[in-house]
């Protein structure tokens, strides 16, 4: 548990901090015209929205993970699975679908129709492949012996990768949504904040799979 | 004396909140149904809520029943009171008090306190409630498959909640796992509109440190929430793959009939870890929104602007952060090292600080308040008694050498009913009597109310008290009967016997409330815009109910925070916090006579 409390705290230090200073010299029972917006203006709900979702998503891996690493010292039957080499291709496609769309999300914002469509297409199918290699893997685990079943470090194996899987997935429905429009014709500059949110949360799964493979491969 | 400094500012621009654009749907259907406006999703959520918590109330009354007068009906056997038990507590701390607190008095407050026109994303909102509703189906299909319900009590404590001859260990687990999942998905789509519309959504002038304490409780104990449950979510998914598919996450090696089983060294404590790592939080989670409610009703019913703003808004946040460092509490008992107790003791006790702040902080503002005995504030009061006695027998619980002997006795039944069931359910049935006038624009009968509040109040502390006793005589909770036990006194039963005619008792006084809900929705005395004459800005909408986008033309702008009652040198013994000091009626200085 000491790594989700970690997470845990930086998490509630930064919401601590950021109250802190809207509540520091503040005199709630002075009533006077309101300040313009209390809150930034590049904070959309949209935004937070994702940047919320975010935290709870790094929750549920971050205690994943502590189960993983509890459950390793804590049973005496733990033994380590060998990765079958196909995971190095597919985290290549996975590096390649988030540039793709980290391209989506700049040409959008210079305007660029065809570019983005193109950039939109490259990062969903490199994701879809992504997915599908994964299944590649699951397959050859199973082939080499590795069952579910058979031992801890398996079982936690195929959830997280199962979880981080489903979360991609997840992903493709906004992705897909976004897609329909840009090919509905809407203007590159319309699209640019759902790409955004597509791009982001792309990057931030591509950290969770490092994690996840750095753990796998560490312990 | 001199003048305050509140109306030392000049008149505000219009709002500069960004409009959005509403789904105005014209069908029955789309407006009740399939709604997207926050209020409709909250009555949604309440109605559901409460249709499972009182399925929930029978279950403890047959448990009452068997407990009060064993062997009475041959339909409660040692499985079902297991089944009951279970269900119970599961439906009360999840289903009904995370989902009326968040879902029902969430949606409704939040939009209508922060001067919005709906949540940040409505459509996914909508889907909350219906995942919502598939939860709570699927745990009620529990009922009704082959074995039963689950009976593994509401921890589910791996290795017997999956182990067979525990009931519903076959299909009740497998649908209480799912129904959890679901649950938790829906909550979290909830969740996420909850605090964006906090942090984004709120109108002109309206910092956070003039938000009204309902909304900070609600803000935080969603914040917690959206971290906790995730803990329950990998708990229950690793447990349903050692169900279902045979892994080891929590199973060790077991011998049934003298064969082994499948599972190979699991560990269930880790599950603990997991589950209490959602559960103490879960605790907060509930009883952040009480707080924030109660202060809200303490200082409206005593005209008196709540004592201490920033120390309440701080304590909350406070108790938020500690709550998840305290949950080893749980597990005195498990065999963890004694250091480790020492240090969640310490932890444990110390959120005792910003609790009893807030508790001063209340009596401190009911203190020369002008007190309206009110429904709603009658049943404020009765929360702080509950609240203060729960929580002192908490200090003995959490203190690991007073805890041993007590753990699973009904003493910690006692415990936790007051602080955690008694507590919050009084705070919602006084928001309901506060808010009900401006969802339905009729007043709940209040006779009715101080009936309800009198046999409730008198009646919960008829319930709980004596099981403080009967567990401080080692008397284990969960058992169906005691047989022949020297340590369990003869009174023990008398004792119980009293206790179920209590629970029966408050239980019909429920049925009053339900009565008064419905009859007073058709000939309840018609209630205006404002009838506690509150500042906050749900009381200040053009129409009573609000209408789809809650205000009118233009978004309120604001001016003050929530707390301008009985001002000095003010005509009025409250502004709301919509009116500008410009045009705040003052008494004229003594002396000139006439008004200004």
């Amino acid at each position: 548990m000491t790594l989700t409390l970690v997470l845990m705290a930086v998490l509630m230090g930064g919401i601590a901090l950021w109250l802190f200073r809207q509540s520091l010299h503040v005199q709630p029972w002075v009533a006077e015209s309101g300040p313009g917006r209390s809150v930034p203006a590049p904070m959309t709900a949209s935004r937070t929205g994702l940047g919320v979702f975010l935290a709870v998503v790094t929750s549920v891996f971050s205690l994943t993970i502590s189960a993983y690493l509890m459950r390793r010292e804590m049973g005496t039957d733990w033994r380590s699975l060998t990765v079958p080499g196909v995971i190095w291709v597919n985290s290549a496609l996975l590096v390649l679908a988030s540039l793709a769309l980290q391209l989506a999300w700049r040409a959008a914002g210079h305007g660029q129709e065809g570019r983005l469509r193109q950039a939109l297409l490259a990062g969903g199918g490199l994701t879809l492949a992504f997915v599908a290699g994964q299944g590649v893997a699951w397959v050859r685990l199973e082939a080499a012996g590795y069952y579910l079943a058979a031992n801890p470090a398996n079982a936690f194996f195929y959830l997280l990768t199962v979880l981080h899987a489903l979360h991609l997935l997840g992903g493709l429905v906004a992705w897909g949504r976004v897609l329909v429009r840009a090919r509905g014709g809407a203007p590159a500059v319309q699209l640019r904040p759902s790409v955004e949110l597509c791009a982001l949360y792309w990057h931030f799964l591509l950290l969770v799979w490092v994690v996840i493979l750095g753990l796998v491969l560490a312990t | 004396m001199h003048e305050r400094e509140y109306d030392a500012s000049s008149q505000a621009p219009p709002a500069e909140v960004e409009e959005m654009e509403l789904v105005h749907p014209r069908t029955f259907l789309g407006k009740y149904i399939w709604s997207q406006d926050a209020k409709v999703i909250a009555v949604q959520y309440a109605l559901t809520a409460t249709a499972i918590g009182l399925v929930a109330l029978v279950l403890s009354l047959l448990m009452r029943l068997q407990l009060g007068f064993p062997n009475s009906l041959s339909l409660i056997d040692p499985g079902s009171y297991l089944q009951y038990v279970t269900m119970h507590g599961m439906i009360m701390v999840v289903y009904l008090l995370t989902a009326i607190f968040l879902g029902g008095f969430g949606n409704y407050l939040i939009p209508l306190m922060c001067g919005a026109r709906d949540m940040a994303f409505p459509y996914l909102n909508m889907l909350s409630y219906w995942v919502y509703l598939a939860s709570v189906l699927i745990l009620v299909a529990g009922f009704f498959v082959d074995g039963g319900s689950s009976g593994a009590g509401w921890t589910l404590y791996p290795p017997q909640s999956i182990t067979p001859g525990t009931p519903g260990a076959d299909a009740g687990i497998i649908l209480m796992l799912v129904s959890l999942a679901v649950f938790i998905i829906g909550f979290t789509m909830g969740g996420l509109n909850y605090v964006v519309t906090v942090l984004q959504g709120r109108a002109r002038g309206m910092t956070l440190m003039r938000l009204p304490l309902t909304v900070w409780g609600i803000f935080m104990a969603t914040v917690m929430a959206l971290l906790a449950f995730p803990a329950l979510l990998v708990a229950v998914l690793m447990m349903l793959l050692d169900r279902t598919l045979g892994t080891s996450f929590f199973m060790p090696e077991m011998l049934s009939m003298g064969e082994g089983g499948d599972h190979r060294g699991g560990s269930p404590l880790l599950f603990q870890h997991l589950f209490w790592f959602f559960g103490h939080p879960e605790v907060y989670i509930v009883a952040l929104p009480a707080f924030g409610i109660v202060s809200d009703l303490i200082a409206v019913h005593a005209r008196k602007n709540i004592f201490g703003y920033r120390m309440m808004v701080w304590a909350i946040i406070i108790i938020g952060a500690l709550s998840f460092v305290v949950w080893a509490h749980h597990m005195y008992v498990s065999g963890m090292s004694p250091y480790f107790g020492f240090l969640f003791a310490t932890t444990t006790l110390v959120i005792a600080v910003p609790t009893a702040i807030k508790v001063y902080n209340w009596v401190l503002t009911l203190w020369r308040g002008n007190i309206h005995l009110t429904v709603p504030m009658l049943f404020a009061i009765g929360f702080l008694f509950t609240f203060v006695n729960g929580g002192l027998s908490g200090l003995f619980l959490g203190n690991v050498t007073v805890d041993v002997p007590l753990s699973d006795t009904y003493f910690v039944v006692g415990h936790f009913h007051m602080v955690m069931a008694v507590a919050p359910v009084l705070v919602i049935f006084g928001a309901i009597y506060h808010w009900y006038p401006k969802v339905t624009g009729r007043m709940l009968d209040p006779t009715l109310g101080k009936v309800h509040f009198w046999v409730t109040f008198l009646g919960t502390y008829a319930i709980y008290y004596p099981m403080h006793f009967i567990g401080l005589q080692g008397v284990p909770r969960r058992y169906y009967a005691y047989g022949e036990t020297t340590f369990i006194s003869d009174s023990v039963q008398s004792l119980n016997a009293f206790i179920t005619i209590a629970a029966f008792v408050v239980a019909l006084a429920q049925l009053l409330f339900l009565f008064n809900l419905a009859w007073s929705y058709f000939r309840g005395r018609e209630a205006g815009p404002n009838p506690w004459q509150a500042t906050t800005l749900e009381w200040q909408t053009p129409h009573t109910p609000p209408r789809h986008g809650n205000f009118g033309e233009e978004l309120p702008v604001v001016y003050r925070w929530p707390y301008d009652y009985s001002v000095p040198g003010v005509r009025a013994d409250f502004i709301p916090q919509n009116v500008p000091p410009e045009a705040v009626e003052r008494e004229a200085p003594a002396g000139q006579g006439g008004g200004s």
